[in-house]
């Protein structure tokens, strides 16, 4: 009989998403009176926790048994009864669906800063991240530290911001610090907007309190009493445990009036956000949250000295203010330990695509984009590798042949992308290049707020451009044309966004100008992506006759005799490869 | 005022006014730089991106408009890698543009024609998808020909910064981002027109002037406005002796701003109502008589009650709508030509 | 304008439009500035952006209310009471300049004594608005450097019209907001040019430049300059002639561009005291309603044939110019009048509307410095300016008044000459909206202008209107005692209780078939602004 059980179930939204409720629930089940577990129900205590990264192999449940830590993967609810019966109630972990050696691998080269209390605490329970050391920075800090000390701590760390544009954090609460004003704001960013980009949620579903704890002391530097976190409406599980603790920080007085009793009073709204992209970027975000349409201004006036409602405001991201007590607590010493010289401490990444450990990581800055994909990432699903995408709809693509590239502000920008929020997009031979980068142009169109010429018809331009060239409409000079009016969107637009936007199209024409070239002269798409370029064929040899690609064709094109070979009219089909994705003897050709 | 500064504008040291923006401070010093979502009495928008010029130190092109001059500054309004800029950025509009100059209103007092005009911009390497709206028909005074907006934002930045109402906001994102009201349904609007007078091109007009001149035809006479007592300065547009629309310029004590009345209440003047003869009163009913008759008649009326009862037995009513000169004439003519000082007007009213 | 001549020696807006926007403190009573005023509300707006505060005080929640920072929603006709109680507040928490009280005033202490029964809770118990909003005010008021008062017709439309005159005066002085920039006392004019009529001495006891007729220097001196023999009484004002018609003393009246026929008050008295003169000569550009009723019509022009000037509201003379040829036989004023008074042996030979105006400059010194070639920009000159090189006057009083000190007068709360009743509950007050201008001669024939705003209507609030099962839109008789219209109810929280609001540009339903004739006492101004009706489904 164990004389303490925790049980930890992976409760982010990839967890819930992968069925974590219904297994809590049959743990609670099997733990009640009338359960396989009732004998040890006493002893047992089942938390939530965070993402812990390895969302490809949601549910994940620890079971700590007297403190000796057994995770199962790919957990279902009727999985339940027999990992309680077995392991909780006659401790013999059930060693089929334990985590095999490549989830340990996935972890043993990430360095966690701000993600190690993810998947370790109870978000909604504050006393849980106390018990890590949570609120220690604070307590250390407010009335005991100057703010200018706070600052130079921060500056020595060499934090730099996270949501993208690495600027230096301590430099941007010293401006923000320096004018005399009756009020200042401090502003959390988690408007986080980037396709495939999960970080800053997961971190708020995670580990709340490290973010209010990072703004507290942010706004203790710079000397605001009101905060704010703008969050996106769709991320609600983020902002009801972020609501969560926000109430039981204030309850145990390290939010409110007279923090910890210095005199020190901060408080934090929570703001939503309606799901517009722009509005990540800073002077939008200030525009929304004044109650305007989302849309940006020029700086300078920079927001530190003409921010929310004309005050000075710091904006940071949520990853940012995450760091924040971790440098505070253990020393700006021990962060700069970590990383390059100029891109110091850790990031999170956000792991999508082809490859197969999809998750969320953090490693340290200057790790290597193959170390990233392959021994972190488990390397490629299937295909063979082709290029990363990282830095989202305003970052670039890179190639193969730099994969030993080192993963820090300064590499990736040196080669036309950029770090950004942490989005890392695997792609491998299967994707068009072309495509890839219509995707992200797709976007922005759509995001762009409209305030500036080239933004609003430019990227428009340009994706009428892509989509005629994948539709196998291209004319010679596209190329250029996609070249100079990229670049002078860039050089032309008001904000980040519309002057990143053509990223994606500038980095795969450098990378991959011959997938564009054979899509525009020889209308054809190498990675057999792009439809309307697309022709299948059913190889005479291989089909066996089965007339399932004719049932599942919807267009008729399909014809031929029982156990004969069939064939496609070419002018009937539509190219939508159900037959492809039907023939289970590989007799579909697509090319 | 901020302090006076030196800076260099294209190779010139001028000396400005250290509050200006660089697109001000250059203007002031004679240097054309072109913008489309500029008005020296709204916030800097930098928006259309047109008055992009070079600043040494700063490695982008920056917004003249929204860049407040420093001590030093030296600014280039155009060298080839800017005047690329503009020109793409005109070419931009221009693939979404109707470019209907032919039957447009505005011909000749468009800004993105004149542009279109310097850039040499027949061909368009852009041509694409252009916005179509269907024509509404929300209000009596301002006609909205949305395929024509250029989203400089002026209209619905004085709407909201100077006429304190923000009827209109840009509403739809992308391509697709449009000015309209909430929901382009909920229109709480005064009709003051002051988004018509800062359209840059036609997207915005009068529908009482629409169709009825162009720029060319016109003669501009400046006059006051006849209604309320603010003053403001009225500029009467004239085509064939007939005043076919009202604007105000910026340099005047209501800084080019008016009211629906004074810009859209001038139909009056040409009413068909107008009285065009003296009338008397014969019989009962009043009817058309000449000058000669008229007169005559009021000035032996009044001579024989000034003779029979004495000039107090006669009052004047003179106007607030009258001129000076006129009211000046009246009140001398009562006093010294009738005798009497029984003369008022409705300054009570 | 008499209450501030009585006060300062002066009768004009102290201040300037383009001073409005660096004002700390606006305080707006009895002004829908945004409708009636709305080039004056932008400067407003603008001040209001770079941080100045505003008090709007009304009945209505005019549409000002918006931008203001404290509405004081007083009942109609209560101002006085409403100031004195501010001032009793200002002079309590010791928030008075008493330099300035000192230095550029006498008779104080009469006010003080006056005022000392008006506590903020007598004042709420008159007026209706809450002692701590009354307050509020006096300390946002007092308690800024510079601090502007604007109001128009709402306080002087009143049979205690002046009286609410001196009051503002005293709020003024007290607090020392006159003689400086963007502070002031600011009567805003309601018409294009009665400034300018009004300066031009169309009034009884004023020659040009408010040179009063019975005294005798001013008396020879205009004798001498127009070469004529001229009456040494003061004159009727237009409500006396009304009431002189009526007796049968009057015999003739020569009505130059006025409708009073619709814009008097109880018109049916107007009409039918018109009805017995010998001769009425009405000159107008159209048949208006006063036209209707006249022996003789003189066809005018608009101001779109003419030249000449107009002097707004902030003493600002500016150019008319001339357009457009006139319709027929339409001939422009000065050529009427000059024509007439020649057949009547007096001939004014004038070269052009300059020639008139230069001789203006001869006769009243505050217009010498102006000429037409100094007026031509969009920015006029402001009077007093006495000589060419003057560059005018953007605010008065800087030297001290012309009177030589500022007037304190007690004033005390009187009921308005009409107070509600079991029969007559409502509180009628009138006015314009922002689409239409006085008698609606002009706009009524924009067709934009009468399509947003074709008809008349009461304004009524929603629960007046539910307790007299009137819906928005319907039918409702308003009756007053001395007539009755039939307009349609506009339900609206702009009314307080028992108020209701109609639009007195509308001759199907004219306004003033019900307003009361009861006049102030000093200037002779009508009671628009309040009377008693009855509100019943039509």
């Amino acid at each position: 009989m164990p004389k303490a059980v925790d049980i930890r179930i992976c409760m982010g939204t990839g967890g819930i998403a992968a069925g974590a409720s219904a297994v809590l629930e049959r743990f609670e089940e099997e733990l009640s009176s009338t359960g396989v577990g009732a004998s040890v129900r006493e002893n047992c205590s089942r938390h939530n926790v965070g993402c812990r990264g390895f969302c490809a192999r949601d549910v994940l449940v620890d079971v700590i048994l007297d403190g000796e830590r057994t995770t199962y993967q790919y957990i279902k609810p009727d999985m339940v009864q027999r990992i309680v019966e077995e392991h909780i109630v006659s401790g013999n972990p059930v060693e089929d669906w334990v985590v095999t050696d490549d989830y340990h691998n996935f972890h043993e080269k990430q360095v966690k800063v701000v993600l190690s209390d993810c998947g370790e605490v109870d978000p909604e329970d504050i006393n849980s991240y106390k018990s890590r050391g949570g609120y220690k920075a604070v307590e250390s800090v407010i009335g005991s530290k100057t703010p200018e000390d706070v600052i130079e701590m921060i500056k020595s760390s060499g934090l730099r911001g996270r949501g993208g544009a690495g600027f230096p954090t301590g430099l941007k609460w010293e401006f923000a610090r320096k004018p005399e004003s009756d009020q200042k704001y401090i502003i959390c960013n988690a408007d986080e907007g980037d396709p495939g980009a999960f970080m800053d949620r997961s971190i708020i579903e995670g580990n709340p309190h490290s973010v209010i704890e990072g703004m507290t002391i942010g706004a203790y530097c710079i000397g605001a009493d009101k905060g704010y976190v703008y969050i996106r409406a769709e991320y609600p599980l983020a902002v009801k445990r972020l609501r969560i603790a926000l109430e039981q920080a204030k309850e145990a007085g390290y939010l409110g009036e007279n923090i910890l009793g210095s005199g020190f009073s901060f408080n934090i709204k929570v703001k939503l956000g309606a799901g517009a992209f722009v509005c990540g970027e800073e002077t939008a975000l200030i525009a929304s949250i004044e109650g305007q349409r989302g849309m940006p201004r020029a700086k300078p006036p920079f927001p530190a000295q003409q921010g929310l409602w004309g005050k000075p405001t710091v904006i940071n991201n949520v990853e940012t203010f995450s760091n924040v007590p971790y440098i505070v607590t253990k020393g700006p010493d021990w962060f700069s330990s970590f990383g390059t010289e100029k891109s110091k401490g850790t990031k999170v990444f956000a792991l999508t695509g082809k490859i197969r450990n999809t998750g969320l990581i953090e490693v340290p800055m200057g790790m290597s984009l193959k170390e990233i994909i392959y021994d972190i990432g488990g390397g490629m699903e299937r295909g063979e590798f082709k290029a990363v995408q990282t830095g989202g709809p305003s970052g670039g693509c890179i190639p193969k042949d730099m994969i030993d590239i080192n993963v820090d502000f300064e590499s990736l920008a040196k080669v036309g992308s950029i770090v950004g929020s942490g989005g890392m997009v695997v792609l491998d031979d299967t994707d068009c290049m072309v495509n890839i980068a219509k995707f992200f142009l797709e976007f922005t169109q759509r995001e762009s707020c409209g305030k500036c010429t080239p933004c609003r018809v430019g990227t428009k331009r340009l994706l009428e451009i892509l989509d005629r060239v994948t539709e196998g409409k291209g004319k010679s000079g596209d190329i250029e044309l996609l070249l100079t009016l990229g670049q002078d969107i860039k050089d032309s637009s008001l904000c980040g966004l519309g002057q990143t936007a053509p990223n994606p199209i500038l980095s795969t024409i450098k990378y991959f100008r011959d997938e564009y070239e054979a899509h525009i002269n020889e209308k054809r798409c190498p990675a057999a992506v792009c439809k309307a370029m697309l022709t299948y064929t059913i190889l005479e040899d291989a089909c066996k006759g089965c007339t399932l690609c004719a049932k599942a064709c919807p267009s008729d094109a399909i014809s031929g005799e029982k156990k004969k070979p069939h064939v496609i009219d070419q002018g009937l089909c539509v190219k939508c490869g159900a037959c492809f994705d039907t023939c289970k003897f590989k007799a579909v050709h697509k090319e | 005022m901020a302090d006076r500064i030196n800076i260099t504008i294209d190779g010139e040291k001028v000396n400005v006014d250290g509050g200006l923006t660089v697109l001000q401070a250059a203007r002031r010093s004679g240097f054309h730089i072109p913008t489309l979502c500029d008005d020296d009495r709204l916030k800097p928008y930098g928006g259309c991106r047109l008055c992009l010029v070079s600043i040494e130190g700063i490695p982008r092109p920056v917004t003249a408009c929204t860049t407040p001059v420093t001590d030093g500054m030296v600014v280039e309004t155009s060298n080839d890698h800017i005047e690329r800029l503009r020109r793409t950025i005109v070419e931009l509009l221009l693939s979404d543009h109707p470019n209907d100059c032919m039957t447009c209103d505005r011909a000749g007092d468009c800004t993105l024609q004149e542009l279109a005009y310097f850039y040499g911009l027949r061909d368009n390497r852009f041509w694409g998808e252009r916005r179509r709206y269907e024509d509404d028909d929300l209000n009596p005074f301002i006609k909205r020909d949305m395929e024509k907006c250029v989203l400089c934002g002026k209209c619905v930045r004085v709407c909201r910064e100077v006429q304190g109402v923000g009827a209109i906001e840009i509403s739809y994102r992308g391509f697709g981002a449009k000015v309209c009201p909430p929901y382009e349904r909920d229109l709480n609007c005064e009709f003051c027109g002051q988004c018509v007078s800062l359209c840059p091109t036609g997207a915005l007009s009068g529908k009482q002037w629409s169709g009825k001149g162009r720029e060319k035809d016109v003669k501009k006479i400046k006059t006051v406005c006849p209604y309320c007592g603010c003053g403001c300065n009225l500029t009467l547009h004239v085509s064939r002796n007939e005043v076919i629309r009202v604007s105000s310029e910026p340099d005047t004590i209501n800084e080019g701003w008016l009211c629906p009345k004074g810009r859209f209440g001038y139909e009056f003047i040409k009413s068909p109502d107008l009285l065009k003869s003296p009338l008397i009163r014969k019989n009962g009913k009043l009817e058309e008589v000449t000058w000669d008759e008229a007169l005559k008649f009021v000035s032996e009326k009044l001579g024989s009650i000034k003779e029979k009862y004495g000039p107090d037995a006669i009052g004047g009513l003179s106007s607030a709508r009258c001129t000076n000169e006129e009211n000046y004439l009246f009140q001398k003519f009562i006093r010294a030509g009738i005798g009497t000082n029984n003369v008022d007007h409705c300054a009570r009213l | 304008m008499a209450g501030l001549a009585t006060v300062f020696g002066s009768g004009a807006m102290s201040n300037s439009m383009p001073e409005i926007e660096d004002n700390d403190v606006l305080f707006v009573i009895g002004s829908n500035t945004k409708e009636n005023h709305p080039i004056v509300a932008l400067r407003m707006i603008k001040a209001i952006q770079k941080g100045a505060k505003m008090i709007v005080a009304d009945p209505r929640k005019v549409p000002m209310v918006k931008f203001a920072h404290l509405w004081l929603q007083q009942r109609p006709g209560t101002d006085v009471a409403l100031l004195n109680s501010i001032m009793h507040v200002i002079v309590k928490e010791d928030l008075i300049d008493k330099e300035f009280i000192k230095e550029h005033t006498e008779d104080f202490e009469e006010v003080v004594k006056a005022i000392e029964d008006y506590t903020p809770e007598k004042g709420e118990e008159i007026t209706g608005v809450p002692a701590e909003k009354i307050v509020e005010a006096a300390r946002i008021y007092a308690g800024s450097p510079n601090a502007g008062i604007f109001y128009t017709m709402g306080i002087t439309q009143h049979s205690h019209g002046t009286e609410n005159v001196f009051s503002i005066a005293n709020l003024a002085m007290m607090t020392g907001n006159l003689g400086k920039a963007s502070a002031g006392v600011n009567p805003l004019r309601g018409q294009n040019n009665v400034q300018g009529s009004t300066d031009m001495g169309c009034i009884p006891n004023n020659y040009p430049g408010y040179q009063k007729v019975d005294i005798k220097e001013n008396h020879e001196k205009f004798e001498k300059a127009w070469e004529a023999r001229l009456s040494e009484n003061i004159g009727m004002t237009a409500t006396e002639m009304i009431d002189s018609a009526m007796k049968g003393d009057l015999k003739a009246v020569y009505i130059m561009g006025e409708n009073p026929a619709m814009s008097d008050p109880d018109i049916e008295h107007t009409k039918k005291a018109l009805g017995k003169l010998d001769l009425l000569v009405v000159q107008d550009i159209f048949l208006t309603e006063t036209a209707e009723l006249a022996d003789v019509v003189l066809p005018a022009t608009t101001f779109a044939s003419k030249d000449g000037t107009f002097t707004n509201t902030d003493r600002r003379v500016q150019r008319v110019r001339k357009a457009v040829t006139p319709a027929g036989e339409a001939r422009d004023d000065a050529w009427i009048i000059k024509q007439i008074s020649g057949l009547m042996g007096y001939e004014m030979k004038y070269d052009g509307s300059e020639d008139v105006f230069n001789e203006i400059g001869t006769v009243w010194p505050a217009f010498a410095g102006i000429s037409y070639s100094r007026v031509e920009s969009g920015m006029g000159v402001q009077w007093p300016c006495p000589s060419k090189d003057h560059p005018g006057t953007p605010f008065l009083f800087a030297g001290g008044f012309p009177r030589g000190k500022g007037r304190f007068t007690a004033v005390s709360y009187r009921e308005p000459a009409e107070i509600t009743d079991k029969e007559y509950p409502f509180a009628l007050t009138t006015g314009r909206e922002l689409f239409h201008y006085h008698t609606g001669t002009m706009t009524r024939r924009v067709k934009p202008l009468d399509e947003i705003s074709p008809e008349a209507y009461v304004e009524i609030r929603p629960e007046d209107a539910s307790e007299l099962s009137v819906e928005n839109g319907s039918l409702v008789n308003v009756s007053s005692r001395r007539g009755t219209i039939k307009l349609k109810a506009r339900i609206s929280d702009r009314p307080g209780r028992g108020v209701v609001f109609i639009p007195f540009h509308f001759k199907e339903a004219a306004a003033n078939v019900l307003t009361n004739t009861a006049t102030d006492p000093i200037c002779k101004i009508p009671e628009f602004k309040v009377c008693a009706v009855k509100v019943e489904k039509g």
